[in-house]
């Protein structure tokens, strides 16, 4: 495989689990530079699990993940923080700092952690939240906006990070039917700009719009992996095919 | 009514000046101790609730040192931790002063019920917040600093001042190894013959005139710390 199109993110056979409980039971995957990857399927299929794994929230127990051709070690905390500090990830249930503004929020890290100088900081933060439409909300706290709003400034304080890869967790699941729209706009206009994603998603119309990919997770392990075309009208798996039915004909 | 002729005999013998310095003094060591012993214990508690907060390997030991020191000093009576420090202190360094032996007992008792307070503050911050923190390369210092110890303040304060205030009260045990507190000059005025209910009815309303301005102190605290 040439340089250009080798993968940014691999999985090989990884399992991780909670525990004495695994969850993912040798899982692999693929996420090459510009694609959107979405991973679908049952609640407890480990989907979330994945992205977990990744940041080493949940450290994986096996198998290898490499960033770049470079195999992560997530007991090395050197190793540990490159990843972070090249991936970010956005959280269903948005995880924002409850103490702090808005601003606060999205800036914080390239701060503290990045040591990125205040001026490019800020320039870049008013940008990035006016580009997620809440340029007028750079002051208020997170208790005081909607939960679209709040998915919004996640995903704001995530770009903030300049991350090479987005990981995006159910990002639209605690929202309220109405609030869906604005965060998937968001979305797509990430997916407009060429951004690099990993994304956790029950939206089957717009994982079907969005994804380069699909790969359908079940039990812990990937089941079938393909176009979003292959995989919601012409399954191989015949789990694939009983799970994308059910959901569909909602 | 007998009795209430010998307050009202005794109340203007026992209102000398000598008297109200001393009480005034009795009172001062009350107060001092119990906030030198608490302010320490409050730091110390601190570090045992943070060190609580740090996985790994290398910091087990300090860990279970900090889990023994809370598990097992709460669950001794004040008085007994006292004499244990009296005694042990009495044994390494003669000639310390009976005052430092209080301030150390009332810091070693405060640190681990403070430092339960502190843990359930730090543990009502949502994990969630804190895996943001970590996914975003915080350290755990940083994560304490920026996200845990903000948003845990207005949960640990006001059980953490209720207690200072409370401990007030308990340190009338200290009279038991002869520091000059106000339990320790009551019992001696009354041994100079003046009648217990006069005395330890004095000593009492000093008792509350300490405990209920801070008590209040406490309260608008706590509601000041409700955003």
């Amino acid at each position: 495989m040439n340089a250009e199109n080798s993968h940014h993110l691999e999985i090989r056979g990884a399992r991780a689990g909670y525990g004495r409980t695994p969850v993912l039971r040798g899982v692999d995957l693929t996420l090459a530079k510009g694609e959107v990857v979405a991973l679908i399927g049952p609640s407890g299929s480990g989907k979330s699990t994945v992205l977990r794994m990744v940041m080493g929230l949940t450290p994986p127990a096996d198998g290898q993940i490499c960033l770049d051709g470079e195999e992560v070690n997530y007991r090395n905390a050197a190793s540990l923080r490159r990843v972070r500090d090249r991936i970010a990830v956005v959280f269903q249930q948005y995880n924002l700092f409850q103490n702090m503004d808005v601003l606060r929020n999205v800036t914080i890290a390239p701060r503290k952690i990045k040591k990125i100088p205040r001026q490019v900081v800020m320039e870049n933060a008013e940008k990035v939240l006016a580009k997620v439409g809440l340029a007028d909300k750079l002051n208020a706290y997170p208790d005081e906006l909607s939960g679209g709003q709040q998915q919004r400034v996640a995903i704001a304080r995530a770009l903030c990070l300049n991350p090479e890869i987005l990981l995006l967790d159910e990002v639209t699941s605690a929202l309220d039917p109405e609030l869906v729209k604005e965060v998937l706009d968001t979305i797509r206009d990430l997916v407009a700009e060429g951004m690099t994603m990993l994304i956790v998603s029950h939206e089957m119309a717009f994982v079907r719009e969005v994804a380069s990919r699909v790969i359908f997770m079940d039990d812990g392990l990937v089941v079938e992996a393909g176009g979003p075309k292959d995989i919601f009208d012409n399954p191989q798996q015949k789990r694939t095919g009983e799970f994308v039915s059910k959901i569909l004909r909602h | 009514m007998q009795m209430l002729e010998r307050l009202a005999d005794e109340i203007p013998r026992f209102f000398t000046w000598g008297n109200l310095v001393l009480l005034g003094e009795a009172m001062g060591i009350t107060l001092s101790m119990t906030l030198i012993g608490c302010v320490l214990g409050f730091v110390f508690a601190f570090i045992i609730a943070f060190t609580r907060q740090v996985p790994g390997i290398a910091t087990l030991p300090l860990r279970t040192v900090a889990i023994l020191f809370v598990e097992i000093f709460r669950r001794i009576p004040f008085l007994v931790v006292l004499f244990l420090v009296l005694f042990f202190i009495q044994a390494v360094a003669r000639g310390t002063s009976l005052f430092t032996v209080a301030v150390v007992s009332i810091c070693i008792y405060s640190t681990a019920y403070i430092a339960d307070i502190i843990r359930g503050g730090f543990e009502s911050v949502p994990r969630q917040q804190i895996e943001a923190a970590r996914a975003m390369n915080f350290s755990h210092l940083q994560i304490l600093g920026s996200v845990i110890v903000p948003q845990s303040w207005p949960v640990i304060l006001p059980p953490a001042v209720a207690f200072m205030v409370g401990f007030i009260k308990d340190t009338s045990l200290v009279s038991q190894i002869g520091v000059f507190e106000l339990t320790f000059r009551a019992r001696e005025l009354n041994n100079m013959g003046f009648s217990g209910i006069l005395v330890f009815g004095i000593i009492a309303f000093l008792y509350f005139a300490i405990s209920y301005p801070l008590t209040r102190w406490g309260q608008w605290l706590e509601k000041r710390l409700e955003r």
